[in-house]
């Protein structure tokens, strides 16, 4: 195995009592960088990042990341990992603070409350950070909810659908932060729903479709595999999305 | 795997503080845990217990164990409620992704419904005392009951545990106490069997909470225990072992 790959899979296959959802995938995840799993609703998106952050076993093939089988080598996979899932994973109950020093404290680290307030400013939570996370809006909880994956800086970090559901504004800021990981050498593998999501972020996509990787290369690749559109010339308008920008500006977090 | 275990204690009182912090801020937990049986409790003495026949001139003493059993079934019905929204929320699947001992999940969820039936028993006895309740029991028979509540807590909370892990939806994981609830109204926590219809009878005296009011009434009025203590163990081991086999299997399905 090269030392340089964080995650591979080979040959895996996983399904639900009747229903076949992961067949014969195969891929490779270079370490410190972006790789994003493409595919509409129902295709396998959160089943392969199961496997992969050892919430399930495969039933063929094999998956190692980090270097360790996510079947035989459970806890060594756990240490280099973290996973947002595809819905916010906070506790509700307990204020942003509280549930960032309780991950830590999971994690071990010698200073929950240093990291917990480092993590804190870095997400722009510290004025919600005695506040319920029940009070939080959808784009702070997600917030949240990735910065306790960063805790005890993990070294891969799985992120299932990581914008759904988030107004533009939040999107933009969770695609900021993806960024700046990547930028200080982490592994994220991502699942998207949006070809532009993947197309912002990744710097290498593969498109989940029924169950088989159909496609799997570098941004540019991929336009290459796809000819461009015939060309029309209409009138560029603003998007939905420029304009709502425009309009509410940056009030959220405050 | 090794240091996976070496953690357990820590991951324990982690996962125990975090419980704790969800009752101490759920005052409507609290409230119904204790204020519901209190009422009760307030209900049968000053309300019914001048037309029960009970057999004793005070009728707080008899009431007491029956009400006890009332708090710990509507309190254990949290727990579901609480491992049900650690599922669903997807937060046992972050812990599950950590190298944090699996089992200190469930296990934190336990040892805090202990606890904070604990705390409403306490509570319970603390209003039965004003009301009127005494006792003449010895140091070794109060931790002879609390050893039986502890048991009744611990065989009820893996029940809890079933319904938690494996309802689809909120109502479902907390209408599992209900049936629980009620046990002690067929049962003689409020009056005599001596007065029930055969069937109905028959049905309260060869229930679990008939045998497990019998013993605590009795180490708490100082009376010999007979066979009720047996039975009541019998029925909470039994209840406990059954319950902890299926909330592992339902857990493990689960995740
Ligand atoms: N626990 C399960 N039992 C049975 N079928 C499931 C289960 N989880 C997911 N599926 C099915 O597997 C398919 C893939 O699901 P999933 O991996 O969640 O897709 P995605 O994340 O891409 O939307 C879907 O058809 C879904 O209905
Ligand atoms: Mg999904």
């Amino acid at each position: 195995m090269q030392t340089d790959t964080a995650i591979s899979v080979h040959g895996l296959e996983k399904s639900y009592k009747n229903v076949n959802v992961l067949k014969n995938i195969d891929f490779t995840v270079q370490k410190g960088t972006i790789f994003a799993l493409l595919g509409s609703n129902g295709a396998g998106k959160t089943t392969t990042v199961k496997v992969l952050t050892t919430l399930l076993k495969p039933d063929s093939g094999t998956a190692t990341v980090n270097g360790f089988d996510v079947a035989s080598k459970p806890d060594n996979v756990r240490r280099a990992i973290s996973l947002t899932g595809q819905f916010a994973a906070v506790d509700e109950i307990m204020t942003g603070r509280e549930n960032l020093i309780m991950i830590a404290k999971l994690r071990y680290l010698s200073n929950p409350r240093r990291v917990a307030d480092d993590l804190l400013r870095r997400f722009g939570l510290t004025d919600a950070a005695d506040r319920r996370v029940s009070t939080y809006s959808g784009g702070m909880r997600r917030r949240l909810d990735i910065a306790l994956s960063l805790v005890g800086k993990p070294q891969i970090i799985f992120l299932d659908e990581p914008t759904t559901g988030l107004d533009p504004e939040a999107r933009i800021e969770v695609w900021k932060i993806i960024k700046e990981l990547a930028d200080g050498g982490t592994t994220v593998f991502l699942t998207t729903q949006y070809l532009e999501e993947a197309e912002q972020l990744a710097d290498r996509i593969a498109i989940l479709h029924e169950g088989r990787i159909i496609v799997n290369g570098t941004l540019s690749e991929l336009k290459r595999l796809f000819p461009s559109p015939k060309v029309e010339y209409i009138e560029k308008q603003p998007t939905l999305e420029d304009i709502f920008l425009a309009i509410v500006g940056k009030k959220e977090g405050k | 795997m090794e240091a996976v275990k070496k953690h357990f204690f820590s991951d324990m009182g982690v996962m125990l503080g975090r419980s704790m912090r969800h009752i101490t801020r759920s005052m409507d937990t609290i409230i119904t845990v204790t204020i519901m049986p209190i009422a009760l409790m307030l209900l049968f003495v000053y309300v019914f217990g001048g037309a029960i026949q009970a057999g004793t001139d005070n009728y707080v003493n008899y009431l007491l164990p029956g009400v006890l059993l009332i708090a710990i079934a509507s309190g254990i019905s949290y727990t579901a409620f609480r491992l049900f929204t650690d599922v669903q929320r997807g937060i046992f699947e972050r812990f599950h992704t950590m190298p944090i001992s699996r089992s200190t999940l469930l296990w934190g969820h336990v040892l805090t419904s202990l606890l904070s039936n604990a705390i409403s028993v306490v509570v319970i006895i603390l209003v039965a005392l004003v009301m009127g309740f005494r006792s003449s029991a010895g140091i070794l028979s109060w931790l002879a009951v609390a050893g039986i509540l502890a048991l009744f807590t611990l065989a009820l909370t893996w029940v809890a545990a079933i319904a938690g892990l494996s309802a689809k939806s909120v109502d479902g994981a907390s209408a599992l106490s209900y049936p629980i609830i009620f046990l002690p109204f067929i049962s003689s926590a409020f009056v005599p069997t001596e007065s029930m219809p055969s069937v109905v009878r028959a049905f309260a005296e060869n229930q679990p909470v008939t045998s497990i009011v019998g013993a605590i009434r009795a180490l708490l009025s100082d009376q010999p225990v007979g066979n009720d203590i047996w039975v009541a163990l019998a029925w909470c081991i039994g209840i406990l072992l059954v319950a902890y086999f299926f909330a592992m299997r339902v857990y493990k399905k689960r995740v």
